[in-house]
C-alpha cells in the first residue's frame, strides 16, 4: 500500500527519512481578521503541514476554544465557499490540509467538495466525524479527485482495526493522543505513546501525534515515539487572545526548535 | 469484505426491525462518530443485543416499569373531545407513567443496562427536561452518578425541570454553545463521553445519535406501542385505530407507538413542529453521529429549530423515520405555536387532561385535520406523550401576553 502515496505522504516521507520530525499546526478559517498572516508566520516559522479549520456550526470533536474559534469565523461570514477562495490566493506553499465535519462535505456533494478543495490547492482532508465504517465513499471521491484523506487512529482502536484505518489512510495517520475533544492539556496523556506505538507498528505511513498536545515540552516528548505532531488549540487560543500572527509564529518557532534537537 | 463497505453488509431490514450491524434504515441511520467513540458505541450495541436476548434483563425491566413506572399506562377513550371533532379519539396515556412522560421506558432500560455494563455515572441530554429528569430518576433508583446537560434557554423555560433533577441528586449543567437548546446539550454530552466512556454510560433520550441507539431506544419504547395496540384491539372488538398519531421531536414515543402498529393497516401520522420540521422542511445530512433529514442551510450549517415546546426543538430526527418517510409507511405533518397552544386549552377543558406541549401538538394536527384529511367517523389513536405541569407557567405567560 505504501507504494500508491500521493505527493503529502512523498513529501512528509522524503522529510522523515531526512530525519526530521514533522510538524503540523491546525487554525480556523476565518476565526480572526489577521488569520492569513497567521497563515503565512505558521509557514515561515518551519511548518511542514498547515491544517485549516473549515467552520461547521456543530463541532463536536472540539473543545471550548476550537468552537469558539469557529462561532466567530461563521459570525464572520466565513462559508466554506469564502473558505477555499481564500486559501487558494494565500500563497501557501507549506501542504494544505482541510479539517472538517462530515456535513460540510455531504451538503456539497463527495465528487464536487473533492474538487473544491484541489481547485483551492488543498491536499489533504480531515474529517473530524467519519468513522472508518461510513468512510467509504468518501475515500473514494477524494482518492479519484486526488485529496489525501487522513484517518485517525484512538486509544481505545483495536490493532486489527488500526492496520486497516493505517492502510486505508492517506498522506499521513493521525494517531489521537488522549481521549476526549480537542484543547490544551497540563501534560501528556500516556496513551499517546501507546497510540503512536499501535500505529508505527503497523504501518510506515508517516504518524503524527494531536489532540491535547499543547506546549514545545510535550511535542518533543510525542516526537521521541512518533514522526512527529499536530498542534491545534494552543495555536489557536493565541490568535483568540490577540497574540495575533507574531505571538503565533513565536509559538510555532518554540515548536519547531522543540522537535528539532 | 471491505471494513468500509458498511452499506453492503447491512442486512435488508424489515420495517421496525433490526437496523444490521451497520444501523441503517435504508439510507439513514449508521455510525458517524469519531473513531474515538466508536469502540463504546461497539461495546454498547453487543451489551443491548445481548440484554436485549436475555429473558432476565426483560423480566427485570418490566418488573420496574410495572411496580415503580406505572405500567402498562391506560387507553382513555375522549367522549366529549370526539363529539366535537366528529372523529373517535383514543389517547395512550404515557402521561399517566412515573416521571410524567414516556421519557422513563428509555431510561430505565438504558440504566439497568448501565448497570450491567458497569458503568457508575450516567449522563443525558433534555431539552424539556423530561429525559433529564428521567434519567435523574432511574439514577436515583439505582444509585448512579448523574449529570444533565441542558441549553441554557431550555434551563429558563424549563425552570420546574431543573429544580427536580437537583432535589433527584443530579448535577446539571448549562449549556452555553450554538443555539443553547436540545441540539447543543446532546453536542456536550457527546463530548463529554469521547472523554469518560470508560467509565460513563451516555443515556441518549431519543430514537437519534450513532448506531444502536435509534434501534434500542425503540425497542425500548416498542412498549408504547405494543401495549397499545391490545388496548385498542379490546375497545375497539378486534380492529385497530384508522389513524396512530404521535408527536415528533427526536422521534421516540412515535417510534415506540408505530413500533406496535407497522403491520397493522393504520396510517401512521408524526407530528413535528413547525419551527423544526426536518423531513419537511430538512434534507438528508449527518448530524449527531447519524444520517437523516436535517434542517440545515445550503452550506450544510445545522440551522436552529424554533418552537415553544423545548422538547420538540431539535433541527433533526432519527434516520428510522427518515425511513419510514421515504417509503411513505408513515407521513410527517407539522403543527405551529398557536394552533398547539389552542389544543393544550382544547384538551384541558373538554377531557380534563392537561397535556405537555409536544403532545399537544399530535392533539392539534388531529383538531386540525378532523373532517378533512381525516375522515368523520374515523378512528384516532393519539400518544399523550407527557403531562404539561411542566409547562403551565410558560402557557400562562404565553396566553397573559396575547
Ligand atoms: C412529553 C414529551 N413528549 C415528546 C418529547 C419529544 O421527544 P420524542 O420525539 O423523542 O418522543 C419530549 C421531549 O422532551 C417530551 O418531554
Amino acid at each position: 500500500m505504501g507504494s500508491d502515496a500521493g505527493p503529502l505522504e512523498e513529501a512528509l516521507r522524503t522529510k522523515r527519512a531526512a530525519g526530521r520530525k514533522l510538524l503540523a499546526c491546525y487554525l480556523v478559517a476565518g476565526m480572526s481578521p489577521d488569520w492569513l498572516e497567521a497563515l503565512a508566520a505558521i509557514e515561515a516559522e518551519g511548518a511542514d503541514v498547515i491544517e485549516v479549520g473549515i467552520p461547521f456550526s456543530d463541532p463536536l470533536l472540539d473543545g471550548p476554544v476550537i468552537q469558539e474559534a469557529g462561532k466567530r469565523a461563521l459570525l464572520a461570514g466565513f462559508t466554506p465557499g469564502r473558505v477555499l477562495a481564500d486559501v487558494g490566493q494565500s500563497g501557501c506553499t507549506v501542504p494544505l490540509v482541510a479539517m472538517t465535519y462530515y456535513n460540510i462535505l455531504l451538503r456539497a456533494g463527495l465528487e464536487r467538495m473533492a474538487g473544491r478543495l484541489v481547485e483551492a490547492g488543498i491536499r489533504g482532508s480531515i474529517v473530524a466525524d467519519l468513522s472508518l465504517e461510513e468512510s467509504g465513499p468518501w475515500c473514494e471521491e477524494a482518492e479519484a479527485g486526488g485529496i489525501e484523506n487522513i484517518m485517525l487512529v484512538a486509544p481505545p482502536t483495536s490493532v486489527e482495526r488500526a492496520a486497516t484505518i493505517a492502510s486505508m489512510s492517506r498522506g499521513f495517520v493521525y494517531c489521537v493522543a488522549t481521549m476526549g475533544v480537542t484543547g490544551e492539556r497540563v501534560s501528556l496523556a500516556s496513551s499517546a505513546a501507546e497510540v503512536a506505538r499501535k500505529v508505527t507498528d503497523v504501518t510506515d505511513k508517516p504518524a503524527l501525534v494531536g489532540i491535547g498536545v499543547s506546549t514545545p515540552a510535550q511535542a518533543s516528548e510525542v516526537c521521541s515515539v512518533a514522526d512527529g505532531v499536530v498542534v491545534g488549540s494552543a495555536i489557536v487560543r493565541r490568535l483568540l487572545d490577540g497574540e495575533g500572527p507574531g505571538g503565533v509564529g513565536r509559538f510555532v518557532a518554540a515548536l519547531r526548535s522543540a522537535i528539532d534537537v | 469484505m471491505s471494513p468500509a463497505g458498511s452499506e453492503g453488509n447491512a442486512a435488508p431490514m424489515a420495517m421496525t426491525g433490526y437496523p444490521g450491524p451497520a444501523g441503517r434504515f435504508g439510507e439513514f441511520g449508521g455510525r458517524f462518530a469519531p473513531e474515538s467513540l466508536v469502540a463504546a458505541c461497539v461495546e454498547l450495541e453487543h451489551a443491548f443485543a445481548e440484554a436485549w436476548a436475555d429473558e432476565g434483563f426483560h423480566a427485570e425491566l418490566s418488573s420496574i416499569l410495572r411496580t415503580y413506572g406505572g405500567r402498562p399506562t391506560p387507553v382513555t377513550e375522549c367522549a366529549r373531545l370526539s363529539r366535537q371533532l366528529g372523529v373517535r379519539i383514543l389517547l395512550k396515556r404515557e402521561d399517566l407513567a412515573h416521571t410524567g412522560s414516556h421519557k422513563l421506558n428509555n431510561v430505565i432500560g438504558q440504566a439497568l443496562l448501565a448497570r450491567r455494563m458497569g458503568k457508575t455515572r450516567l449522563i443525558a441530554e433534555t431539552g424539556a427536561g423530561q429525559h433529564g429528569v428521567a434519567t435523574a430518576t432511574a439514577a436515583a433508583l439505582f444509585g448512579q452518578d448523574c449529570q444533565v446537560y441542558m441549553g441554557e434557554i431550555d434551563i429558563h423555560r424549563q425552570e420546574l425541570n431543573v429544580f427536580r433533577m437537583q432535589l433527584l441528586g443530579a448535577e446539571v449543567t448549562a449549556v452555553k454553545s450554538g443555539s443553547r437548546t436540545l441540539k447543543d446539550a446532546v453536542n456536550d454530552a457527546l463530548r463529554d463521553w469521547v472523554a469518560t466512556c470508560d467509565t460513563t454510560y451516555y443515556c441518549l433520550g431519543s430514537v437519534m445519535g450513532p448506531h444502536p441507539y435509534p434501534w434500542m431506544v425503540r425497542e425500548l419504547q416498542s412498549v408504547i406501542g405494543n401495549e397499545a395496540r391490545e388496548q385498542c384491539r379490546e375497545l375497539l372488538g378486534g380492529t385497530d385505530p384508522d389513524f396512530v398519531v404521535a408527536c415528533v421531536g427526536g422521534g421516540s414515543n412515535s417510534a415506540g407507538t408505530f413500533a406496535g402498529f407497522v403491520s397493522t393497516g393504520a396510517k401512521l401520522v408524526g407530528v413535528e413542529a413547525a419551527g423544526g420540521a426536518a423531513i419537511t422542511r430538512g434534507i438528508p445530512g449527518v448530524l449527531h453521529g447519524m444520517k437523516s433529514y436535517i434542517l440545515q442551510d445550503d452550506d450544510g450549517q445545522i440551522l436552529e429549530a424554533e418552537s415553544i415546546s423545548a422538547g420538540l426543538d431539535y433541527p433533526g430526527i432519527g434516520p428510522e423515520h427518515s425511513y419510514l418517510a421515504s417509503i411513505g409507511r408513515a407521513v410527517y405533518e407539522t403543527a405551529g405555536d398557536e394552533d398547539v397552544l389552542e389544543a393544550f386549552k382544547l384538551l384541558s377543558r373538554t377531557e380534563g387532561i392537561i397535556p405537555a406541549l409536544e403532545p399537544a401538538h399530535a392533539v392539534a394536527w388531529v383538531a386540525r385535520e378532523a373532517g378533512r384529511s381525516i375522515p368523520e367517523g374515523a378512528t384516532v389513536l393519539i400518544t399523550m406523550s407527557g403531562r404539561g405541569d411542566k409547562d403551565v407557567a410558560q402557557v400562562q405567560e404565553l396566553l397573559r401576553g396575547q
